[in-house]
């Protein structure tokens, strides 16, 4: 039990916050934009850059150099959006999601033009587990990682609820022609929905580079996690994309522990493609997600 | 000396409009001008170009010729989102509410666009006139009957505090009970001095409260009037009211 706590469940659920924070920026873009935002990992890849940028620089902690590597990621989304979405926002949203994967590719090839090819690490060196209670060795990194993704979230619920431009956002993911009769700018509201979702993915992006390395392909790969886990949630709805990240987490890494017998239940290789056929069923049996509602 | 100007001119005034969705022109060469403070009724047969007009005038459409004219200003081809900030606000026919957001969130966005508008004097006034949207303030707007939504909709509209209310027919697929209730209000809101232009599909009860009603057939004007004055008219009845007696 211990070692299941241990070595499955808290880095399951560290997993998780990543998949979630990733989640919630495709999710609202989604919900507001309409259109799937597949640059949305190269994003989170550029925001763990920029945020070694600033630990090189300084020698700060990673979360202390996060506000740089955030204002990176939420600059460059802001400079997508300008030049590449805007111009086709009245066009079928085809055209924005092709011209996303264009992005994505502009984005991990700059990062390698800057940074190099070569993987890189905030710090190198073995951390010591954090002990608590004298039986749980656990990572404080996980611990770190599944704190902040909680409190984001919270963060964000109430942000949703509770404010003027959380309100406009809700109400132009409802219904945009209302909006604008509402007298609501469909272009405010965007500029919200990446500000919010680049920075969430950057603060993903630099737990997923503390945990192991930071690398140009880095996003890429966790990208199809992410689109698994806001369709698990129901497109469109940031808390069910929370919930939905962590299950994508849960499931992948709890899929190995060794439930019969003495032998992982699937083999770690083939852990990622339970996101995939995750996220085929849920295409299959529920399109709308697991949760009800719209932007909360 | 202190000298006071007031505003004489029409609160809407439309020239010559011309638009449609393309290059198609669904309305023609309307001409129309709504006095402040007045009930604006456009009736006509299906297809006559009703919510078109409403359409155009929220620049929702295809402007091919003409002008629209809010007070002194030129508001042709507006963009929506900026005219509520001017002073008029609009109620579409259908989805007119924000289905995920509460009743008093859907009011609350009504008062965004308006820069230093009292919101909570704006409540007060919106749960006199709807005083069951206090009690259901709490709900899922998208869980309300009908009735409530179109309360919520104009609720959502007044929130704004607007000069000219456009309403594209209010009263569709309500009960005859709503019916009379919606039209009720739509008297009581210009007591508090909103001008309100409307389309509607029950032109009978709708003429009744009606300072001027006009009547649009295929896209052009056909004949305004007084609302009572077009119900006596015997053609108007004839073609566009379903004959009968006059009641």
């Amino acid at each position: 039990m211990i070692q299941f706590i241990n070595f499955y469940l808290i880095p399951a659920l560290a997993l998780g916050s990543i998949y979630a924070l990733g989640a919630v920026g495709i999710s609202m873009i989604f919900g507001i934009l309409r259109f799937s935002h597949f640059a949305h990992g190269d994003v989170m890849t550029l925001g763990a850059y920029g945020t070694l940028s600033a630990v090189w620089a300084f020698g700060w902690h990673p979360l202390a150099a996060l506000p740089f590597g955030i204002a990176l990621a939420v600059a460059a989304a802001l400079v997508a959006d300008r030049a590449f979405y805007r111009p086709l926002r009245k066009l079928p949203t085809i055209y924005a999601v092709i011209a996303s994967f264009g992005v994505a590719l502009m984005i991990r090839s700059l990062v390698q033009l800057f940074w190099g090819p070569q993987n890189q690490v905030f710090k190198s060196g073995v951390r010591a587990p954090l002990v608590l209670f004298d039986t749980f060795r656990v990572s404080s990194l996980h611990l770190q990682a599944i704190g902040i993704t909680l409190a984001l979230a919270l963060a964000l619920h109430w942000f949703l609820s509770r404010t003027r431009t959380g309100r406009s956002m809700r109400a132009v993911s409802d219904d945009p022609d209302l909006a604008s009769i509402a007298g609501l700018e469909p272009e405010r509201v965007i500029r919200a929905t990446w500000i919010i979702g680049a920075t969430l993915a950057a603060t993903a992006g630099v737990l997923a580079g503390m945990d192991t390395q930071v690398h140009a392909n880095m996003g890429w790969n966790l990208l199809l996690a992410m689109f698994a886990s806001a369709l698990l949630g129901g497109i469109g709805k940031p808390m069910g994309a929370v919930a939905g990240g962590f299950l994508i987490g849960l499931i992948e890494e709890l899929s190995t522990y060794p439930w019969i017998g003495s032998e992982p239940l699937v083999s770690p290789s083939y852990k990622s493609a339970l996101a995939f056929g995750i996220m085929v069923l849920i295409l299959l049996l529920r399109p709308q997600g697991l949760m009800r509602g719209r932007l909360l | 000396m202190i000298t006071t100007t007031v505003a004489t001119g029409p609160l809407l005034d439309i020239r010559g409009l011309s638009a449609g969705y393309g290059a198609t022109a669904v309305i023609s060469g309307i001409d129309m001008a709504v006095a402040r403070g007045e009930i604006r009724v456009i009736v006509g047969p299906n297809g006559a170009g009703k919510s078109t007009l409403l359409k155009s005038l929220l620049s929702m459409t295809t402007i091919l010729q003409g002008q629209v004219l809010f007070g002194e200003r030129d508001i042709t081809g507006v963009p929506t989102a900026q005219l509520v900030p001017m002073g008029i606000a609009a109620v579409p026919q259908s989805r007119n509410v924000f289905v995920s957001l509460s009743v008093a969130e859907n009011l609350d966005v009504g008062t965004y666009a308006v820069p230093g508008v009292d919101a909570p004097r704006m409540f007060e006034r919106v749960y006199q006139l709807f005083p069951d949207l206090k009690d259901k303030r709490r709900q899922p707007a998208g869980e309300l009957s009908g009735g409530q939504r179109q309360m919520v909709a104009i609720g959502r509209a007044l929130m704004a505090d607007p000069s000219l209310l456009l309403l594209d027919e209010p009263t569709a697929g309500l009960s005859p009970a709503y019916l009379e209730r919606i039209f009720d209000l739509i008297v009581d809101i210009r007591q508090t001095g909103v001008t309100v232009v409307m389309v509607e599909q029950n032109a009978r009860q709708a003429l009744r409260i009606a300072d001027v009603g006009t009547v649009l057939v295929s896209g052009r004007h056909h004949i305004s009037g007084h609302g009572r004055a077009l119900l006596a008219n015997d053609e108007v009845r004839r073609s566009f009211l379903g004959g009968g007696e006059a009641s």
